[in-house]
């Protein structure tokens, strides 16, 4: 029924839908029992985590600099009920409000760092790949170099280096995500390498030199195409870190001012002396969405890990057509919905 | 030169896709090979370490700038030599780097190789108990989740090690401080010992500065304080690193499982339990011993974390506290020589790596 060839548009043999070979949506078709059941927690979590960040200023009861409303200041570590539900923190801002907040400064800091250093990343690992020589082995010993590096304290240079250690909100978003870029772009680059050097030898590539196609041109068409397969799975496991990195950075005192922006790592900071006291809410919220978050994202990026492993992969349903008689999946009901979407958006298309 | 083509790959953790090139050779010459593979990395390392913490300017400014006024402001970086062009200053600094100075703090004229000589013994005392957590939670239970593939307890484990990596270490300090030293008042909440017992540790003769040592000989209460001192901010750190094996043994002991020789004890009618216990589990702790290298690595990142929540007089500790002071010429002191430190606990692990696992092509 499925064709591997390209079909035109117009042919009336059907070809898998273009959504269905998304990264994500491709491996929720292909998973099965525990693994999908992973997954899908995952992309709960992370829905969740989307949708607050998007709409934390009307979700947030309070601004995250807020410290006072119509019946005066707010007060320090009040525990949590009546009008502050988590309670404040020693600084008296809302806790619940800061949190909301707080997960809008996170998605902005993944965005950035991902973007930028997907782009370097991946600029450099083609072109280190596919050119070799001695371009090629200088920037392996530097990526390698950066690599076996802790994270957290060139992430703590590369801060010092942005802003000084002194951060308004954008200034702050970037200068984390910069310095998360610093220690993501060897991770971009060894991968893509990796590809490319493997690419490079297809005959496919050799057939493009041949009819004497342009090198960026085989580079981009050929070669990128067909190196992106991996990158999905970075980019999960890279947001996670950078929820974390963000977080130890604020932890250090190098995030965001609180006037500026919500941010748990700091939050955390200043919460530490509460701790001994037994004042509990101003940490424990904050650190919970660092957890959840963070695992909603690892969720996600295992399941796909595991689905592309082939030492831990169990059963696979297989890719294109649409399993019609597999009613053995460990998810009871399982099977009914997908094969309902999948005749649904075959009906509409 | 086959070696040099073949180096990059030598340095590449064995986690990821290794296209191992045989370039022939023994393990000898690729000792000799890997040692000498430490000094480019330490070179780039102290370099861009060196070029970043330049860019915003001279140290002395942004330790001193409110402080001090214009004058002795310039008196100061004059004298330190900052007001000279940075090439100058960087060549200066290599050598100072592979002469072992690593510089002198400013905010406390204190040297920053002297700064390890009195918190290194805390960081690596931290780093140890943190890996004996690990090891004792990591490797049973990873093999508990590949005997219980695909089943319940599984499903749990592998959600707890997701668990471990998704908490930051100061997080999950700052909630075993909350229950066991604040809620249930079991443990202390921070140091490394008791006053009492850090003042009978420092007047023992030739302290090693490792507690965990002076303790014992200073006499039995000295030791279970420090042990007490040594629980939260080890389990702290350690679950970190416990996630990650816990991981890798169970993927590396369902993979052995499938092995021809495991499947001819099967047939012997071994059973399943002694499979995993007896047959399977040695290979799958090879790859163990190379992911410490890159542990090593995060270990001390987590340690900086760690130290902070607890107050434990370490590195990581003495680190923070010249950040928030905005000593740059201390803190970068200590991350090149951290540097120093990772680039050389890296080529230690390669070495017992490449002669213990037969596999490993140099």
């Amino acid at each position: 029924m499925t064709t591997t060839t390209p079909v035109p548009a117009s042919s009336n043999k059907p070809r898998v839908p273009l959504w269905k070979r998304l990264p994500i949506v491709h491996q929720l078709r292909q998973s099965v029992g525990l693994q999908r059941g992973m997954l899908i927690a995952g992309l709960i979590i992370v829905g969740v985590f989307l949708l607050t960040a998007l709409f934390a200023p009307l979700l947030a009861p309070y601004g995250f600099s807020q410290l006072s409303d119509e019946n005066g200041n707010f007060g320090a570590q009040v525990p949590p009920g009546g009008n502050h539900i988590l309670g404040t923190t020693v600084g008296g801002y809302d806790v619940l409000s800061r949190v909301l907040w707080g997960s809008q400064t996170a998605l902005a800091v993944i965005v950035v760092a991902v973007i930028l250093s997907i782009f370097a990343g991946v600029a450099l690992g083609l072109i280190s790949g596919y050119i070799g020589g001695w371009l090629d082995r200088v920037l392996v010993v530097v990526a390698d170099a950066v690599y076996a590096f802790p994270t957290l304290l060139l992430a703590i240079v590369a801060a010092i280096a942005i802003s000084g250690g002194q951060s308004n909100l954008w200034g702050g978003v970037f200068a984390a995500a910069i310095s998360i870029t610093v220690v993501f772009i060897p991770q971009y680059f060894r991968v893509i390498r990796a590809e490319t050097v493997r690419i490079k030898a297809e005959a496919y590539v050799e057939s493009a030199k041949v009819i004497g196609s342009s090198t960026p041109r085989i580079m981009v068409r050929h070669v990128l195409r067909n190196a992106t397969r991996t990158l999905p799975l970075i980019f999960t496991l890279n947001a996670s870190e950078a929820i974390l990195t963000l977080a130890g950075l604020g932890f250090l005192g190098f995030g965001i001012e609180p006037s500026s922006a919500a941010e748990w790592g700091y939050d955390l900071n200043k919460s530490l002396s509460d701790v001994t006291s037994g004042i509990w809410w101003t940490s424990v919220f904050p650190g919970a969405a660092i957890v959840l978050v963070v695992m909603g994202i690892t969720l996600v990026g295992e399941s796909l890990n595991d689905l592309a492993d082939p030492r831990l992969r169990t059963r696979r349903r297989s890719d294109g057509t649409p399993p019609l008689t597999a009613t053995t999946t460990a998810v009871p009901g399982g099977d009914l919905d997908d094969a309902a979407n999948i005749s649904g958006l075959e009906a509409r298309s | 030169m086959s070696s040099v083509a073949a180096l990059p790959t030598q340095q590449e953790p064995p986690a990821s896709k290794k296209k191992a090139k045989p370039s022939g050779g023994n393990l000898w010459r690729y000792i000799v090979v890997r040692f000498l593979l430490i000094f480019p990395t330490i070179f780039i390392l102290v370099t861009m370490v060196f070029l970043l913490m330049r860019t915003i300017g001279d140290p002395i400014t942004a330790a001193l700038g409110g402080r001090l006024t214009p004058d002795q402001l310039q008196e100061r970086i004059h004298s330190a030599g900052y007001d000279r062009p940075v090439i100058v200053q960087y060549f200066e600094y290599l050598g100072q780097v592979f002469t072992g100075n690593f510089g002198t703090a400013i905010t406390d004229g204190q040297p920053v190789s002297e700064i390890l000589v009195k918190y290194g013994a805390a960081t690596l005392e931290l780093a140890f108990y943190a890996l004996i957590v690990a090891f004792i939670v990591g490797i049973p239970l990873g093999m508990v989740a590949a005997y219980f593939r695909d089943k319940a307890p599984d499903a749990f484990l592998r959600v707890f090690a997701i668990l471990c990596y998704a908490t930051p270490v100061f997080f999950a300090g700052l909630l075993l401080k909350l229950v066991f030293s604040v809620g249930l008042g079991w443990l202390p909440v921070a140091g490394r010992a008791s006053t009492r017992t850090e003042l009978d540790i420092t007047s023992i003769d030739n302290p090693t500065g490792i507690y965990l040592i002076d303790a014992a000989r200073v006499g039995p209460d000295a030791l279970s304080d420090v042990l007490q001192h040594a629980i939260l901010p080890g389990i702290a750190l350690g679950l970190l690193t416990a996630g990650v094996f816990l991981r890798l043994v169970r993927t590396n002991v369902i993979g052995t499982l499938s092995m021809d020789y495991v499947d001819a004890a099967r047939s012997r009618g071994v059973s399943e339990f002694r499979l995993v216990t007896k047959h399977a589990y040695k290979p799958a702790l090879i790859p163990i011993i190379t992911v410490i290298g890159l542990q090593i690595a995060l270990l001390l990142g987590g340690a900086v974390l760690t130290e902070s929540t607890f107050e434990w007089k370490g590195l990581g500790y003495e680190l923070a506290q010249y950040l928030s002071a905005r000593d740059f010429v201390a803190v970068q002191g200590i991350v090149a020589l951290l540097a120093v430190i990772v680039a050389l606990s890296n080529f230690i692990v390669d070495i017992i790596a490449a002669a213990i696992d037969p596999r490993v092509k140099y």
